[in-house]
C-alpha cells in the first residue's frame, strides 16, 4: 500500500489535456472508519484497495467499494455534483463533498482516510444523525417574515439589495462548515455556521421585517458569540461560501443594530 | 409495523411534494413522506429558469407562452392544462417572490428574465426572454424557498421514509386511495399510512439510462408502485435528452448557458445549430438541439479523439457575465473537466434528463385509472405525473413552473378530498406485498448482483431508446430487458441488516427502473412515428393521423401469473391550436 502504479489504456488518441479520453486507472487504498451497531458497539477502520481512474470522485470511488466489494458500507449521496448536500463527509481530515472531491486533487499516492463528519452521532459508516442540525435550522425562522397587505406584483428589491445576501443563499445544508467547527464539537448546543449562515440570508434580505427577532435568538449564550473565528468552515463549504465573514456581519449587526 | 392515520400523505419532499405540502397543510393534517431529506431533491439541481410571461423585460403575454408550450410538446400537449400552466404560471412566480425567493433583478428592481429555448414572441417571431431565474441556481433557491416555508407552515416531515408501495380498497365496486406503505430506512421497520388522500409527488426515472443528469435516487418509484397497482402510465416514451450534458459524466449545463449567448461548435468551429433551426439556431427546442448535435457526431464533425461529443463556447462572454449569471456550471467546468470556460470551450454531449409521462392525471391533479376516470383521493404532480403540459418534448423552464403549478392544485385538491372524504378501509394484510419484497430480498442467495443488472440495464437503455431509436434497436431493448427481469428473481444482497440497509434500498430501486424501462421500451416500439423526444429513424415523419394520441400502458397478470404490458391509447385534447409542422 501507498504506492501508486499507473496503468494507461491505450486505445485513447492524443488530444490535449482537458479532453484526454485515456483512462489511467491507478491503485488506491481509502480507509474508512466502519461502524454497524448490529454488528459491533465500537467502530474500527477498514482499508479497501481498488483500481480507479484518478480524475474520479471520492464518491465513484465509495460506489465501486460498495457495488464491487462490500455491499454493507452505507452513505448518503443523491445529485452527485455538489447540490444536495448529501455527502459532506472527513475526507483525509478535512470536511468535503465526496462527489465534489477527485482523488487525483487529495494525493491517492497515500491512503485516503474518509470518516462521518464530527459532533452529529454517527447511525451507520458515514451516516450520521441530521436531525439536531436541521433544528438548529429551523430555529431561527429561515423564511421570509413581512407585514401588511401582500402587493399585486412582486416586491421591488434593487440589484444591489439584492448583492447583500447573495453569498448566504447558496447554502445546500450539507453540514459541512458545522461539523468543522470545534466549538459545535465541544458543545452541540452551538447553533453553529450552518444556521446562522441560514439567519443571515434573511436578517439582510431588504424585503424581511424579522431582523430583530433572529438577531435576539442569535443574541443567545449558545448563538453567534460563541464563535472564535477559526475559519474552519469557510475552508469547508464546498459552496465558496464566506461563513465566518458572515457570522461577522451578524455579530456586527447585533452590535450596532443596522443591517 | 406500525400504522399511522392522516387526512393527507404527500409522497415526495421536491419542490411538487413540497409545494403541495405548504397548501395542504393549511388545509388538512397531512404527512410528507420522503426517501431523502426535504433540500436533498433534484429540484435543487435544476439551473435555468422558471417560465412566466411576467414581460418585465420586454412584451410577452401567457397565450405566446401555451403556444410555446403546445408546439413545442409536438402537439402531444393537452392544450386545456398548457393554457392554465401559462396562465397560472405568473402568479406561481409571484407566489415565490413573496414567500422569499431571491430571484435576479432588473435595474428597476423587478424580476429579471432571459431567453430560453422554445419561448417565442408571437408564435415563433424571435426569442423572447421570459425564464425568470437566480443565476443558475433557480432550482436550488426554489428548493430551499418551499423548504423554508415548510418550516413557517410546520409541515410535518417523515424523512428517509421509503414508499413502496399503494393502497388501493374496493368500497362498492370503485377503487379508492386508503394509504401508503413505506420502509424507514434507520431501522427498517415498515410503516403503513393510513390517508384519506395521498399525493404522489417523487419524482422522474432517468436513472435507468447511463448518460443522465438525474440523482441517482431518480428511480421512479411512485410510477412502479402505481403501476403494480394496476393503473396506468401514459406517455413514457417520451423522455427528454437534454443537449448540454458534461461530455461522459451527464451533469446538466443549463440551457441558460445559450440564453446567455452561448454557442455550440463542432469540430471545424462551425455554429451548426444554423443549419437545423435558422431562427431560433442554439435556442431551438432541446429534442431539436440533442438530434443535431447527434447529426454531427454521426456524421463525423464530432470533437475530441473519439468525435464522440461537441462543445459549448462561451468563451466570447464576457468572465463578469459568466460570474453573474453561470456561477454554478462554470465551477463544474473546472471541478470535473479542468476546463476554464473564460478560455476554453466546454465538451459536452445530450443527456437523458426528463420524463414527460407518468402517471396520468387530469388538471386537478387527480390520478385517472383510465382514459378519463380518477382514482377518488389520488393525486399526483411533477415529473411523476403526466397532466399532460409537456407532450412529446418538454420547454426549459416548463419543469420548475409545472412542479408550482400542478404542486399547488394536487396540494389544495388533496386537501379539500380528505376534508369530506372519510377514511377507507385498509385492504387485508396492508402490509404483505412490501414484507414479502424485502423478506425475499435480504434472505435471498441468488448469484446475480444489483450492479451487474443495473450497468447492463443502463447500456441498453444508451444503446437503444435514445435520441434515435428503430424497431430493431427497440425490439433488442425489450429482448434485453426481459431477460434482465428474470435474472433480477435471482439477485442477492450482502447486507443483512435492518439499520440503513442501502443495499437493500438500490436492490429495490432497481426493481422499479427495469419495470419501468419495460415500459418505455414497449410504449416506444408501438409508436411508428417521430414526435418531439421520440424519433423513429424508421419513422421519421409526425404521423397525426394515427398516432395524434396518448399511449396509456397497463401491467396485467395472466391466470398463470405471467405478466404482460397492455398499450390502449387516450385522445390529445385540443383547443384552438390545430397541428402545424415545427419548425425553428
Amino acid at each position: 500500500m501507498g504506492t501508486a502504479t499507473l496503468e494507461k489504456n491505450d486505445s485513447a488518441g492524443p488530444v490535449d489535456s482537458a479532453e484526454n479520453s485515456a483512462t489511467h486507472l491507478i491503485t488506491v487504498v481509502l480507509r474508512i472508519r466502519r461502524f454497524n451497531p448490529e454488528v459491533a458497539e465500537e467502530s474500527s477502520w477498514q482499508d479497501f484497495t481498488l483500481k480507479i481512474d484518478a480524475k474520479e470522485r471520492v464518491l465513484d470511488a465509495l460506489h465501486q467499494i460498495k457495488w464491487e466489494q462490500d455491499g454493507t458500507l452505507t452513505f448518503r449521496r443523491s445529485c452527485a455534483h455538489g447540490i444536495c448536500g448529501s455527502d459532506a463527509m472527513r475526507i483525509n481530515g478535512r470536511n468535503r463533498l465526496a462527489c465534489k472531491t477527485l482523488l487525483k486533487d487529495i494525493n491517492p499516492e497515500k491512503p485516503i482516510t474518509v470518516e462521518p463528519i464530527k459532533g452529529l452521532a454517527v447511525l451507520k459508516d458515514l451516516v450520521v444523525d441530521m436531525e439536531p442540525f436541521f433544528q438548529a435550522y429551523r430555529d431561527v425562522m429561515p423564511f421570509l417574515v413581512t407585514s401588511g397587505n401582500e402587493p399585486t406584483r412582486e416586491r421591488l428589491q434593487s440589484a444591489a439589495d439584492r448583492e447583500r445576501f447573495d453569498d448566504t443563499t447558496k447554502c445546500i445544508l450539507c453540514a459541512a462548515c458545522t461539523s468543522s467547527c470545534p466549538v459545535f464539537w465541544n458543545d452541540g448546543q452551538y447553533f453553529g455556521p450552518a444556521a446562522i449562515v441560514g439567519a443571515h440570508r434573511f436578517i439582510f434580505d431588504s424585503r424581511d421585517e424579522a431582523g430583530e427577532q433572529r438577531l435576539e435568538i442569535l443574541n443567545d449564550r449558545d448563538g453567534v458569540w460563541r464563535c472564535r473565528t477559526t475559519f474552519n468552515c469557510t475552508d469547508a463549504c464546498p459552496r465558496g461560501i464566506e461563513v465566518t465573514k458572515a457570522i461577522q456581519e451578524v455579530k456586527r449587526a447585533l452590535i450596532t443594530r443596522r443591517f | 409495523m406500525q400504522i399511522h392515520k392522516y387526512d393527507t400523505v404527500i409522497v415526495g419532499a421536491g419542490g411538487a411534494g413540497m409545494r403541495a405540502a405548504i397548501e395542504s397543510t393549511k388545509r388538512s393534517r397531512t404527512a410528507v413522506l420522503t426517501k431523502l431529506y426535504p433540500t436533498r431533491s433534484h429540484t435543487g439541481a435544476a439551473q435555468g429558469g422558471m417560465a412566466a410571461a411576467l414581460a418585465n423585460v420586454e412584451e410577452d403575454n401567457w397565450e405566446w407562452h401555451t403556444f410555446d408550450t403546445i408546439k413545442g410538446g409536438d402537439y402531444l400537449v393537452d392544450q386545456d392544462a398548457a393554457e392554465i400552466l401559462a396562465k397560472e404560471a405568473i402568479d406561481s412566480v409571484l407566489d415565490l417572490e413573496k414567500m422569499g425567493l431571491p430571484f435576479n433583478r432588473t435595474p428597476q428592481g423587478r424580476i429579471d428574465q432571459r431567453r430560453f429555448g422554445g419561448h417565442s414572441r408571437n408564435h415563433g417571431e424571435a426569442p423572447v426572454r421570459r425564464s425568470c431565474y437566480a443565476a443558475d441556481r433557480t432550482g436550488h433557491m426554489i428548493l430551499q424557498t418551499l423548504y423554508q416555508n415548510c418550516v413557517k407552515e410546520g409541515v410535518e416531515f417523515f424523512n428517509e421514509f421509503y414508499v413502496l408501495d399503494l393502497l388501493l380498497s374496493e368500497v362498492d365496486g370503485q377503487r379508492r386511495t386508503a394509504g401508503v406503505v413505506a420502509y424507514e430506512l434507520a431501522t427498517g421497520e415498515i410503516h403503513v399510512f393510513r390517508a384519506k388522500a395521498v399525493v404522489f409527488a417523487s419524482g422522474g426515472n432517468g436513472k435507468f439510462f447511463k448518460v443522465t443528469s438525474n440523482a441517482h435516487t431518480l428511480t421512479g418509484d411512485g410510477q412502479a408502485a402505481a403501476f403494480r397497482r394496476g393503473l396506468p402510465l401514459e406517455d413514457m416514451e417520451f423522455f427528454q435528452f437534454h443537449p448540454t450534458g458534461i461530455w461522459k459524466m451527464g451533469i446538466l449545463l443549463t440551457e441558460g448557458a445559450r440564453g446567455e449567448g452561448g454557442i455550440l461548435r463542432n469540430k471545424d468551429g462551425e455554429r451548426f445549430m444554423e443549419k437545423y433551426a435558422p431562427v431560433m439556431k442554439d435556442l431551438a427546442s432541446r429534442d431539436v438541439v440533442s438530434r443535431a448535435i447527434y447529426t454531427e457526431i454521426r456524421e463525423g464533425r464530432g470533437c475530441g479523439a473519439d468525435k464522440d461529443h461537441v462543445y459549448l463556447d462561451l468563451t466570447h462572454l464576457p468572465p463578469e457575465q459568466l460570474d453573474a449569471k453561470l456561477p454554478d456550471i462554470t465551477e463544474f467546468a473546472r471541478t470535473y473537466l479542468g476546463i476554464e470556460p473564460y478560455t476554453d470551450p466546454v465538451p459536452i454531449q445530450p443527456t437523458a434528463h426528463y420524463a414527460m409521462g407518468g402517471i396520468p392525471t387530469n388538471v386537478e391533479g387527480e390520478v385517472l385509472a383510465g382514459n378519463t376516470d380518477p382514482v377518488p383521493g389520488l393525486y399526483a404532480a411533477g415529473e411523476v405525473a403526466c397532466v399532460s403540459v409537456h407532450g412529446a418534448n418538454r420547454l426549459g423552464t416548463n419543469s420548475l413552473l409545472d412542479i408550482n403549478v400542478f404542486g399547488r392544485r394536487a396540494g389544495i385538491a388533496a386537501a379539500e378530498y380528505a376534508a369530506t372524504a372519510d377514511l377507507v378501509e385498509l385492504p387485508e394484510e396492508p402490509s404483505k406485498f412490501v414484507e414479502d419484497e424485502i423478506e425475499n430480498l435480504r434472505d435471498a442467495t441468488g448469484n446475480e448482483r444489483v450492479v451487474e443488472i443495473r450497468k447492463a440495464l443502463q447500456e441498453t437503455m444508451d444503446r437503444n431508446v435514445m435520441v434515435f431509436r428503430t424497431e430493431q434497436t427497440l425490439k433488442e431493448a425489450v429482448e434485453e430487458i426481459g431477460q434482465l427481469r428474470k435474472r433480477y428473481r435471482n439477485i442477492s444482497v450482502q447486507d443483512k441488516g435492518k439499520r440503513f440497509n442501502t443495499d437493500l434500498l438500490e436492490a429495490l430501486e432497481l426493481g422499479n427502473l427495469l419495470d419501468l424501462a419495460e415500459v418505455t421500451a414497449v410504449s416506444a416500439l408501438a409508436r411508428k412515428e417521430s414526435r418531439g423526444g421520440h424519433y423513429r429513424e424508421d419513422f421519421p415523419t409526425r404521423d397525426d393521423v394515427n398516432f395524434m394520441r396518448h399511449t396509456m400502458a397497463y401491467r396485467e397478470v395472466g391466470d398463470d401469473g405471467t405478466e404482460s404490458i397492455r398499450l390502449d391509447y387516450k385522445p390529445v385534447v385540443q383547443t384552438r391550436y390545430q397541428p402545424m409542422e415545427r419548425k425553428y
